[in-house]
């Protein structure tokens, strides 16, 4: 039995915000099969209470002073903008409502 | 109505917009109404390579806030990361709390109707503000950051909420309190106070609860108590009609007045949160916190008791001069150096200076017309009985106009009340002496005719004669 | 004025040459610009030089040369960057198309103490696509050949930053090593390279892949060369809330300072049946130098060492998948020519612009941290995660350092890997676990098969203990003469 069907990658990939064609979501779902069963054998290991480790440094967060600095000019800000118009990045129509905002 | 014999349950979930001076994880201004994308940087832009870092302001404000509802710090919280895709989200994700937010607990009180209300709050968390989309008649959007990475907290309460105007009333007891803290403006036009809603409805005396919708595009106080009310009756119509309730998030539309449903897909709501790798975990020590304590000013609720309970003043009078810290700042600061009661002092606030003041901010300004002490001043005078209640107001309209003290305006001008006695008999005489026909009626039963003859005295003495001496001689000499 | 000869060069050799007059910046700057123009050709090293911003370089060098002043640690030296280091005003593109054309506002961290140290930038070095490959194949570009066999990879991601110095196309570089990717170029390739501890190096400006696990760091011919770069570019940061505060070590004196009775730890689950032999003899014999250059040697064991390509792979992907939602053509990079709504935008955007790697790893990624996942893949991965760094702090007591291969094989040809892309995961498997421990990570050569490739000897050291491993490095370098060695020059 695949650990992971052309159904499930479509969704993911979906998710993700990728367009893969049909031949790469085959390929893709082979794939992903075979590193998924090898990475399955972290499962036969038990941790208990192990704490996750999430960083690999041991100290906490550093805080920083609320001091403005000068930002970056409104033409570097928008140098690499794939499309601009005056002073904004456009982007196609958001209709309001659809999108995933908080 | 088939709608009372629901239970509506809400709880929100505000973000208030921290006021700190640059962004909560880069150093770019937060300053609000610049020219778009002016005020950006590496990180704000989620440019490849840019790294968060944390701002101190931002969480001292936060555990502040937290203290002030009495919530439990965390002596040790954790950022997560938040995907999701819109072009105002810069990194495709928001930093923000999960597991380990900075408060958990605490409750916010307040009141609706003069009737005290608590509503508990699960958590408080900090996180990034994304930019703003601005949306063209022409098939295409535009993108300003310069609002994304401004700080922001979530305050999330727990489903205490019984109706639209509790509702409406959290809100406003929550701009008051971090207005108070000095920590935000919270605007709720300005964007720098939102709130989304989760309402849901069960029968009177059910514990389990209903299905929750979620309310978003709330932009005001208005819209909070129409949006909720709106939506506790179509979901009253909902079961009513047999069917359930569907989880959904809708779209409050303010100018049709109702609420749409937001299409989403399944996957819309799975933000794969995992702990944000590039900060450790947030360290906010007993040092810090009682630091934090120490400097809270008086909160509103317990300005409110003291007002009610110690000053003697109304529910309603304590209700305007605690709803917003302005107000109250300066009614302590006059009342304090004022040796007439406080209520008198109140009643000059409420009536004569919040009538003047545009903007309750200008109350802290340093030109203001009537400083706290030029009112005192002006109270006292009229408690002294150096003036009239309608000369006094004539004064303060003058104090306002010519930023003149009031006993200076009394001195220079001979406005005080005139007390002299004798002045005072001879007019009483005359005016007795010219209206016979009332005073016999006067004598006849009709006392209220006294004030008639006050009224005519103090025409004849420009509105200067101590109105009671003028009344005990007219008594006097009525008979 | 005697023209320097920069094949085979060091770094102190030419910086000290540049203080003392011997030669100018502008001209070794120019001998390495020459190799470059008839070489690289063939070996694929360089996505972009920068031949102008190199001489306007080199000329404000010999300026401060000239008025007597101090013209920095690495006066007038050559250096490539690897195209993951974002700079200012030039193009950066992390090997992929999504960022073809991405000029950045912004300069690295580390880029800048070089700059700041008197080095000069020529150009960016080629790489796997956002660091994510151990061949350089993953480049969306054009692959980079092994100096030493034009026909075998260079090992990767940092592929053209291990080339170019083996190859004298410039006289040290800068990689990033998130699963081994300097440490297993540099053994494929016959140089030296550094993983430092993580946080050691600042991360700004560094295009991340797997945020926890990218560590920016060094190549050079010899581990001194190492040890000089890593002492310019180490220490805090106040914009990466990650890098540690600690003061920077003297790690060329740590070079020099000989074994005096250290031990070095050989971990078992290193050495098991089935080793390429070649690589076996070279290591082990290199181990045998060190113990009689006067090293005890001591037997130990990382038991947590068989789930490290997985754990990695776990931990990897899973950030990669969020580091990478924000290439979406509103900001910056590629953007589909045509899109009716922002979906498409997205998509197709994301479609066109990454290879097939990265799209593997997103997806892995985003599958590992969906929610009713998360605790059986990522969460797990995390506790697995910190019981291989566990097994690294109790070895550390009872050793100083631990000697190990760095890669199972010498290099393999192009093309013979990219087919299954476990087997190329599983070539990490010397250097994932240093990486997920944060633990601080060298690899010199230590010989050659016998068709001339190189084999790498992976030094490992506890957090923070650089000079642990530099002391043992250099010691061992002192013994032997492979990194006197260069290949032959590209027809």
């Amino acid at each position: 039995m695949p650990r992971i069907q052309p159904d499930e990658v479509r969704t993911i990939a979906a998710l993700a915000r990728l367009r893969l064609s049909e031949a790469e979501i085959e390929r893709m779902t082979h794939e992903l099969d075979a590193i998924l069963e090898y990475i399955d054998t972290v499962k036969n290991l038990d941790t208990g209470d192990t704490e996750p480790m999430t960083h690999a440094v041991p100290f906490d967060c550093p805080l920083r002073e609320d001091e403005p600095k000068p930002s970056l000019s409104v033409d570097d800000a928008l140098r690499n903008a794939p499309r601009r118009r005056d002073a904004f990045f456009e982007v196609p129509r958001i209709v309001p409502g659809t999108g995933e905002g908080a | 109505m088939s709608v009372d014999q629901y239970q509506a349950v809400i709880g929100l979930e505000v973000h208030v917009h921290l006021a700190s001076r640059s962004k909560i994880f880069s150093s770019s201004s937060t300053a609000f109404g610049e020219e778009p994308n002016s005020c950006t940087d590496p990180v704000c832009l989620g440019l490849p390579g840019a790294l968060p870092v944390l701002n101190r302001a931002v969480v001292d404000a936060a555990v502040r806030l937290g203290l002030a509802v009495g919530s439990h710090i965390r002596p040790r919280c954790r950022f997560a990361r938040k995907h999701y895709f819109y072009p105002d989200l810069p990194k495709g994700f928001q930093i923000s709390q999960y597991e380990e937010p900075l408060c958990e607990g605490g409750a916010v009180e307040f009141r609706v109707a003069g009737e005290s209300r608590r509503v508990r709050l699960t958590r408080i968390h900090l996180e990034d503000d994304a930019g703003k989309n601005i949306h063209d008649a022409s098939g295409v959007s535009f993108v300003d950051f310069n609002r994304a990475g401004v700080p922001l907290v979530e305050i999330v309460s727990e489903p205490d909420l019984r109706s639209a105007e509790e509702a409406a009333e959290y809100m406003r007891a929550l701009r008051t309190l971090v207005r108070t803290l000095g920590i935000s403006d919270g605007n709720m036009e300005e964007g720098s106070l939102r709130c989304d809603a989760n309402v849901s409805l069960r029968l009177h005396g059910a514990e389990k609860l209903g299905t929750k919708a979620e309310l978003k595009n709330i932009n005001s106080f208005k819209h909070v108590r129409e949006a909720i009310e709106h939506e506790i009756r179509r979901q009253a119509a909902v079961l009513d009609r047999g069917e359930a309730v569907v989880q959904e998030t809708r779209l409050w539309d303010p100018d049709r007045g109702l609420s749409q449903s937001m299409r989403s897909k399944e996957h819309a709501h799975d933000y794969r949160y995992f702990p944000e790798p590039d900060l450790p975990p947030l360290a906010v020590d007993q040092d810090w916190i009682e630091r934090a304590q120490r400097s809270l000013p008086e909160l509103p609720e317990s300005r409110y008791r003291r007002y009610m309970g110690a000053l003697g003043l109304s529910a309603q009078d304590a209700g305007v001069l605690t709803s917003e810290r302005e107000i109250a700042d300066y009614f302590d600061a006059a009342s304090k150096v004022c040796a007439a009661p406080a209520k008198k002092v109140a009643n000059w606030i409420l009536n004569e200076v919040l009538a003047r003041v545009g903007d309750v901010r200008a109350l802290a300004a340093a030109d203001l017309p009537v400083p706290p002490a030029a009112l005192a001043e002006l109270v006292e005078l009229v408690e002294k009985g150096t003036l009239s209640g309608r000369l006094a107001k004539d004064v303060f309209g003058r104090m306002w106009q010519e930023q003149r003290r009031a006993g200076e305006i009394v001195a220079s001008e001979s406005v005080a009340v005139v007390s002299d006695v004798g002045l005072i008999e001879e007019t009483c005489k005359q005016v007795v002496a010219a209206h016979p026909d009332e005073v016999a009626r006067f004598r006849g039963g009709q006392s209220k005719l006294l004030g008639f003859f006050v009224g005519k005295v103090m025409k004849e003495m420009g509105g200067k004669a101590d109105p009671k001496t003028a009344n005990e001689i007219l008594q006097r000499l009525l008979g | 004025m005697a023209s320097p000869k920069v094949a085979g060069a060091s770094i102190a050799e030419l910086a000290d040459g540049v203080r003392a007059r011997k030669w100018k910046a502008r001209e070794l700057v120019e001998s390495y610009l020459d190799r470059i123009r008839r070489l690289d050709g063939r070996l694929g090293c360089y996505l972009l030089v920068d031949a102008d911003g190199a001489r306007r370089r080199a000329a404000e060098v010999d300026a401060t040369v000239a008025a007597g002043r101090d013209p920095g640690l690495l006066a007038g030296v050559p250096i490539g960057l690897k195209d993951i280091f974002v700079t200012r005003g030039l193009e950066t593109t992390a090997g992929s198309k999504i960022l073809r054309g991405f000029v950045p506002p912004y300069e690295s961290t580390v880029s800048a103490r070089l700059a700041a140290a008197g080095a000069i930038a020529l150009g960016k070095l080629n790489m796997d696509e956002f660091a994510m490959g151990s061949s350089n194949e993953n480049s969306a570009f054009k692959p980079v050949r092994n100096p030493w066999d034009l026909e075998r990879v260079p090992g990767g991601s940092s592929g053209g930053s291990a080339a170019a110095v083996a190859a004298s196309l410039c006289a040290g570089s800068l990689g990033t090593d998130t699963g081994g990717s300097i440490r297993q170029p540099a053994s494929l390739c016959g140089v030296a390279g550094m993983k430092p501890t993580y946080g050691r190096v600042s991360r700004y400006g560094v295009i991340a892949f797997a945020s926890s696990l990218d560590h920016p760091g060094p190549f050079g011919r010899t581990v001194e060369d190492v040890a000089t770069l890593l002492e310019v570019i180490a220490g805090h940061d106040a914009y990466d809330a990650t890098s540690i505060p600690s003061p920077v070590g003297r790690y060329r004196q740590a070079c020099a300072a000989g074994l005096g009775g250290m031990r070095v730890g050989v971990p078992q689950e290193y050495f098991q049946s089935g080793m390429d032999p070649e690589v076996e003899a070279a290591v082990r014999g290199a181990i045998d130098a060190i113990a009689r250059a006067g090293a005890k040697l001591v037997p130990v064991s990382l038991p947590h060492t068989q789930y490290a390509v997985a754990t990695y792979y776990l931990v990897c992907t899973a950030e990669a998948s969020s580091n990478l939602a924000r290439y979406d053509g509103v900001r910056y990079g590629h953007r589909t020519v045509e899109a009716s709504s922002l979906e498409e935008l997205y998509s197709k955007t994301r479609g066109e612009g990454f290879g097939a790697e990265p799209k593997r790893r997103i997806v892995l990624g985003t599958y590992v941290l969906r929610s009713g996942y998360y605790e059986a893949y990522y969460g797990k991965a995390l506790r697995v995660r910190r019981k291989i760094a566990d097994d690294f702090r109790a070895v550390f007591d009872k050793c100083d350092v631990l000697a190990t291969p760095t890669s199972p094989t010498a290099a393999f040809k192009l093309g013979e890997r990219n087919a299954d892309p476990l087997q190329m995961y599983l070539a990490d498997i010397y250097t994932v676990a240093p990486a997920l421990a944060g633990v601080p990570a060298l690899s010199q050569c230590c010989g050659f098969t016998k068709n001339n490739l190189p084999i790498g000897l992976q030094l490992i050291g506890p957090p923070l203990g650089e000079e642990a491993v530099f002391r043992v490095a250099g010691a061992y370098q002192r013994g032997t003469d492979w990194h006197k060695r260069l290949p032959e020059d590209p027809s």
